[in-house]
């Protein structure tokens, strides 16, 4: 398939969970706390499409046999990590205005208060900055730098790991899975820079 | 039992007119019903069930049945809407079938809870196992409308039918030595699936506990019933605790045993997170969860871009039933 098509055929994916969360928005299908699931299911999206865009480069490396390989991935490495950014925003605008009621005292309070919020402060706003700065014309303006830039992104799934580990209550099924996949995705990563 | 009305109510209290005419066509509804089948004999208004889904399912033993349909009106006039029954019965936290607030409504079908018993034990004159007709029998169930304050800040307003811990409390005498009263819930793990869970940081069987004087105030309800039904498996069938001046974790579901003790019993979420979840557990805007404030609630159902938010009372509103039992206590400290 051309490389076109694929990208359609991706996009298309990916924003399935958004045309469903529409789609129970307008059918009224989201419970009681329609706000508080809002924000549950955009921030788990987020997380997944962090885990995709992470898993790109070991699935390159590690499986290539003659006809199953992932080489092909890796051109839609950067639309796969926008829509980690665009499922994160949609759950910070949403956590800011159904659940704030853009109430920015409220803001400041929450942020003292929770901790599991605070933490995720700089992971937006490198999220943001690595989306600002994903396009052919910054890789070239910013050169090294780039590079070292966007390696963040292991910080900001930490963060984002950690944002979740910090709100366990009654199970750690969520941590526990969401830990083993970042751990799974990391290794080879500190492997490769061991052996370097 | 006596829910006075506070002398000014606050706006926010004050039902808003869309969820105000709902009510009028469910009344209008629940009226038809009963003109319909039930007729005349059965507790008018709000004991007949909307037309819903989710309530297809629930249904109980005959004898059951007509126990609760006979029940009588809830006398109080309660300024604030009631939660729809869909609500009541979709969204609830039993950890026991998982943790989604879906999970209770979509996976509890296979719990049976008939027949049922409870175990009466410790220090009573008269332990032993009452089958649930047996600790019903000659009951007035009644209906009693009351908030509900979810830990979680989040709160509804539900109709229970049950009757006072206490009435039961008296019938099986307990001693001198009986300080406290502790609860525990089925452990079932055929039927109940996060039973069987590793990730759970829940010691099965849950457990709950009161004060003796907590457990024979009035307003202690041990509930059977909602919305002029059967409770339904997801909240807690056939027999749950309601202490409407406390977190909802409190209110311990499908209970199979009530023991008296001289100590204070151990309970489920003072065991996982004692900083964040005490025994007493009262409902208090001024004492913060470690986590989250506890100032204000979202009543449910919120709507989707005007959240409701409303202030959390203490003792969830019923101070002047309760607040005596507590006098010379620190609240912060016994959180």
């Amino acid at each position: 398939m051309p490389v076109f098509w694929r990208r359609l055929v991706i996009f298309f994916i990916s924003i399935i969970p958004f045309i469903w969360l529409v789609y129970q928005t307008l059918t009224n299908q989201l419970g009681a706390d329609p706000a508080k699931t809002i924000v549950l299911f955009t921030g788990k999206w987020a997380i997944y499409f962090l885990f995709i865009t992470l898993a790109v480069t070991p699935l390159r490396r590690l499986i290539h046999f003659q006809k199953v390989h992932f080489r092909w991935l890796q051109v839609h490495r950067r639309m796969l990590g926008l829509f980690s950014l665009f499922y994160a925003m949609l759950h910070v605008l949403a956590f800011l205005v159904l659940i704030l009621g853009l109430d920015l005292s409220r803001f400041a309070k929450e942020l003292v208060e929770r901790p599991y919020i605070l933490v995720t402060i700089p992971a937006v706003v490198l999220l943001i900055a690595l989306g600002v700065t994903s396009t052919q014309a910054m890789m070239r303006r910013l050169g090294k730098n780039w590079i070292r830039l966007h390696k963040s992104i292991y910080l900001i799934a930490i963060l984002a790991w950690v944002h979740v580990l910090m709100q366990v209550r009654s199970s750690y099924f969520d941590a526990v899975l969401f830990g083993g996949v970042l751990l799974l995705l990391l290794l080879p990563r500190l492997y490769w820079a061991i052996r370097k | 039992m006596l829910i006075k009305k506070p002398s000014d109510i606050p706006s926010s209290e004050i039902t808003p007119e869309a969820i105000y005419n709902a009510r009028r066509d469910f009344m209008r509804g629940a009226m038809s019903v009963a003109a319909l089948g039930i007729g005349a004999t059965t507790a008018p208004g709000l004991l007949a069930a909307p037309v819903n889904i989710a309530d297809k399912d629930v249904t109980g033993p005959a004898w059951l049945t007509q126990q609760i349909a006979l029940a009588s009106a809830n006398k109080e006039k309660i300024t604030e809407a009631l939660t729809p029954y869909e609500h009541v019965a979709g969204y609830n936290n039993f950890y026991e079938y998982g943790y989604d607030k879906t999970d209770p409504a979509s996976k509890s079908h296979i719990l049976k809870p008939h027949p049922w018993s409870v175990e009466i034990a410790g220090e009573v004159a008269k332990p032993g196992t009452l089958t649930l007709e047996d600790l019903l029998k000659g009951v007035a169930l009644e209906e009693r409308v009351y908030r509900l304050r979810c830990v979680e800040a989040w709160s509804m307003v539900v109709p229970w039918i049950g009757f006072s811990l206490a009435d039961l409390i008296k019938r099986v005498e307990p001693t001198s030595k009986a300080k406290f009263v502790s609860f525990t819930t089925l452990e079932r793990p055929a039927e109940m699936p996060e039973q069987k869970s590793r990730f759970s940081t829940i010691d099965w069987p849950y457990r709950e506990g009161l004060r003796m004087d907590e457990a024979m105030n009035p307003l202690t309800t041990l509930a059977v019933g909602l919305y002029g039904k059967v409770l339904p498996n997801q909240n807690g069938a056939p027999l749950r605790l309601v202490v409407p001046w406390k977190y909802g974790f409190k209110y311990i579901k499908s209970i199979v045993k009530i023991e008296f003790t001289e100590k204070q019993p151990k309970t489920t979420w003072s065991m996982i997170a004692p900083n964040e979840y005490g025994f007493y557990a009262n409902v208090n805007p001024k004492v913060s969860h470690p986590r989250w404030s506890q100032a204000e609630e979202r009543r449910l159902p919120s709507g989707l871009l005007r959240p409701n938010i409303i202030p959390t009372q203490l003792f969830n509103g019923y101070a002047e039933q309760v607040a005596h039992l507590y006098k010379d206590m620190d609240l912060r400290k016994f959180y």
